[in-house]
């Protein structure tokens, strides 16, 4: 199969015109509740409708809305861009939600609607399980309930949580990941439960985006530290639109700290950097990139691993200009690894579908 | 002690005197009191501080050794470390040539407390203490301005007591401020500060009152002193991206303690979204990573350690070999030998601009 | 390589250590339970002194949320960053098949058989009533 395929697209979006789409996913109560209290949209301001980086203006539809349809999604990624498979990864914000219940009907509508609307629609389409972390047992659920639909590759969780995801009350939901051999998804984005930054919401949207590369940090941190990977050894996770650059420096903090403090948490039992050449991959759109190619190619040596890059061209973000969906500086010995190897050694689902 | 063993290399590296940025002398309440009202020493003895996250003594993170020190650095008189100034001199300052430091006291300063007002009368208790009880007695040592940075107004007025005083570096901020460093209610401090000729030193710690991370608090310490970049990261895109540095062109800022490794991602992150989203912010005349190369400068400690060292040199060449200063962090366990900390293979030219020359320019101290 | 006599046995009691000048080097030596080990002082990660550290247990887990503790006394933590270092055998805990302390053999020697050389004894008069914890380095 492999040789077929010019390249796995690990992270393209599908947007959700309105809540009106979810209704015929959700039951007799949840649909007289969404118009009953008029809810109608869940859009988050992660990506302000309008703001360019939400979409290119080219990809733009009359609405002034992008990847309305499988079909526009496909005819880009797939099409022009050659992808073999694209994975959706639903940003619909669900996981804002603070009532349990809500966020778990909502969820599977959406999964729902993900699997009738889009993978029914092209066979190229595969889709990640969005699960509602406000209840860990419904989450659970929901990854048991999509898990039988093989065409579901992942789990996917936002970047800003309410605790960091490495926590102990979160283990049930790893736990049904690695059994289904389903990657857990970390995206870019907010449960909005603290402040877009440590210190505070900054003023201006170009900051709120610098600010998920911090919550990245964190959470390779909690997961590595609270032990998920000495419980679930077979657990994968992959960050997605995370910007790449920022993980070469913060490992060499992280373990440099492990060296000298290892006994706080003895579980770690080696440097937390091969921990996360092990168990983490990362996709390479938006690629935080020096001006200079020269510069890419010895970014990338930081990182240490031929393996830990998957491609992605984050459609449709405007993450590039034209057609180059893959930085340049990236060195040719590597490209095939990443458009298609390290998506395929990822995905056990993408291998055996 | 490691002054043994160190005896012998002192004489063959100290050729160049090594300008420390970052020391951390400690006073007790005590000697804090004769700068001190009536009224807040008594608020002190009933009271106490509070200080956001919640304990009288110690933190809900312990930290991995006793006061964050290195086991070594307890005086033999049997105070805390850094307490006593000939051992800080023959263990530190005398041992490894320091020419010259600035002191960066955590405690007890009152920055961060809940108080803006005990904030005040504790920061100008510490900074006469510095003066008094450090500089005059140790003119190496150089003061840092303590402020209640929570309130600008009260900040102001500490500032302006010191300004012309060339016995103080700079003025001290503690990086876990409640609100990120751009926001306008923190702009007279930076308009007093370079008034003064000042730049602005930002150490890691404190207590914001908010969550460790943006997703929340984490479990353990090792967590906590790992995400000091992240955070930082935020107020120097904060700092950058309001347009900080084009209303005070002049503002120079020292992250102190927070690694430097995350610097060159963070300008070409920034860079990259304000390319395409120039029009969130059409006061910025130039690109991110612009402000980010002119108007900060980062401390070598703790000095980042790569599995290949010539990473992190690619960093350092990243940042600019002009930007970077020593600092120990004397007492703390997480100290840099001055001798030891630097990458061996830099030349005797950049090595000599990280342990003096550059914070010759900086601080314009001469 | 030479042997020295760095201490009468009785100066360094069980469970204590002992910071000694040996041939130029700085060198400690530990007593675990009668038998003696030594270490190069200078921790080889950035060159604390490893005697100023802690003598402490190891701590090791069979799973997170677990902290299994043992060998009390048979590690010390470099007093800077915290590296721990194997006092028998003194390889790092972080990193034990490229990181260690420099150990030195140690071994016990009567006064009668020291008096009869070749020993070095910088600053430790012996005689034949004794015995001496002796460090070849």
């Amino acid at each position: 199969m492999s040789n077929a395929l010019h390249s796995i697209d690990c992270d393209v979006h599908p947007t959700v015109p309105d809540m009106k789409a979810l209704l015929p996913y959700l039951d007799d109560f949840w649909r007289e509740t969404v118009e009953e209290r008029g809810i109608n949209s869940l859009e988050t301001v992660t990506y302000p409708p309008n703001a360019p980086l939400t979409a290119r203006p080219e990809w733009r539809g009359k609405n002034g809305r992008a990847a309305m349809a499988a079909s526009e999604l496909t005819a880009q990624v797939c099409d022009r861009w050659q992808a073999g498979l694209a994975i959706l990864n639903c940003l619909y914000g669900v996981g804002l939600l603070f009532s349990e219940d809500m966020a778990a009907a909502f969820t599977r509508a959406l999964n729902d609607w993900v699997a009738k609307e889009w993978l029914d629609r092209d066979p190229r389409l595969r889709a990640s399980i969005v699960i509602p972390t406000q209840n860990t047992e419904y989450a659970v659920d929901e990854i048991e309930r999509c898990a039988k639909d093989r065409r579901f590759v992942q789990i996917l969780v936002l970047a800003m949580q309410e605790t960091p995801l490495g926590r102990r009350h979160l283990w049930p939901i790893y736990a049904a990941a690695e059994r289904h051999g389903l990657p857990l998804g970390i995206h870019a984005g907010s449960t909005y439960r603290h402040s877009m930054t440590s210190l505070g919401w900054p003023s201006y949207y170009i900051e709120d985006y610098a600010a998920h590369t911090q919550a990245f940090q964190s959470q390779v941190a909690s997961l590595v530290c609270e032990g998920v990977f000495a419980k679930f050894p077979g657990l994968k996770v992959v960050l997605l639109e995370s910007g790449v650059t920022w993980l070469p420096g913060f490992l060499w903090r992280f373990s440099k700290f492990w060296r000298g403090v290892r006994s706080e948490v003895p579980w770690v039992d080696r440097s937390p950097a091969e921990i996360v050449r092990d168990h983490f991959r990362l996709t390479i759109q938006p690629f935080d990139a020096p001006a200079d190619p020269d510069q890419v190619e010895r970014a990338i040596d930081h990182l240490r691993s031929d393996a830990i890059l998957l491609y992605a061209s984050d459609f449709p973000h405007w993450q590039f200009d034209g057609d180059e969906t893959v930085p340049a500086g990236i060195p040719a010995a590597l490209r095939r690894k990443i458009l298609v190897d390290n998506p395929l050694a990822t995905y056990d689902r993408l291998k055996n579908p | 002690m490691n002054m043994e063993v160190r005896q012998p290399e002192r004489g063959a590296k100290a050729r160049v005197g090594i300008f420390d940025c970052d020391i951390h002398p400690k006073s007790s309440l005590e000697d804090l009191r004769p700068y001190l009202s009536n009224r807040w020493w008594d608020y002190l003895q009933t009271y106490g501080q509070r200080q956001r996250h919640g304990y009288v003594k110690g933190f809900p993170y312990p930290k991995s050794q006793p006061l964050a020190s290195r086991r070594d650095s307890w005086p033999p008189d049997g105070g805390l470390p850094a307490s006593n100034l000939d051992f800080m001199r023959e263990q530190h300052l005398d041992l490894y040539g320091i020419e010259w430091g600035v002191m960066n006291p955590l405690s007890p300063t009152g920055q961060g407390e809940q108080n803006d007002e005990l904030s005040a009368a504790m920061a100008f208790a510490s900074n006469e203490d510095q003066l008094e009880r450090w500089n005059r007695r140790e003119p190496r040592l150089k003061a840092s301005v303590v402020i209640p940075y929570e309130n600008s107004e009260l900040a102001v007025k500490e500032i302006r007591k010191r300004a012309g005083d060339r016995r103080f570096a700079h003025v001290l901020f503690l990086s876990r401020t409640s609100e990120l460093l751009g926001k306008r209610r923190y702009w007279p401090i930076f308009e007093a500060a370079v008034e003064a000729g000042l730049p602005i030193g930002v150490h890691v710690f404190g207590s914001s009152g908010r969550p460790m991370s943006n997703t929340g608090w984490p479990s353990f310490y090792i967590e906590e002193i790992t995400e000091h970049s992240a955070s930082l990261a935020a107020s120097v895109a904060s700092l950058i991206v309001e347009g900080v540095f084009e209303r005070y062109p002049e503002l120079k800022i020292v992250l102190i303690e927070a690694g430097f490794a995350w610097i060159p991602s963070l300008g070409w992150r920034l860079d990259q979204n304000w390319k395409r989203m120039k029009d969130e912010v059409p006061h910025l005349r130039k690109a991110p990573s612009e402000y980010l190369r002119e108007h900060f400068w980062v401390s070598t400690q703790p000095m980042e350690e790569a599995e290949e060292p010539d990473h992190v040199i690619d960093v350092m060449e990243w940042i600019g070999w002009d930007k970077i200063l020593f600092a120990s962090d004397y007492p703390h366990w997480d100290f840099d030998d001055p001798f030891l900390a630097l990458p061996p293979s830099l030349s005797e030219e950049r090595r000599n601009k990280i342990y003096s020359g550059n914070a010759k320019a900086l601080y314009r101290f001469d | 390589m030479a042997k020295h006599v760095v201490a009468a046995v009785g100066e360094i009691p069980p469970g204590t250590r002992k910071l000694a000048q040996v041939n130029g080097r700085a060198i400690v030596v530990f007593n675990l339970g009668g038998e003696f080990f030594a270490l190069n002082n200078r921790c080889p990660h950035r060159g604390g002194s490893l005697f100023h550290g802690r003598q402490t247990g190891l701590v090791e887990s069979d799973g997170p949320g677990n902290y299994c503790y043992s060998r009390q006394g048979e590690i010390i933590r470099c007093p800077w960053h915290g590296w721990e270092f194997d006092v028998r055998t003194g390889q790092s805990w972080c990193d034990p098949t490229r990181v260690r302390a420099r150990s030195y053999a140690v071994a016990v020697e009567a006064g009668t058989k020291l008096v009869a050389g070749p020993y070095v004894a910088e600053t430790v008069p012996v005689t034949v009533e004794g015995d001496y914890v002796v460090v070849e380095a």
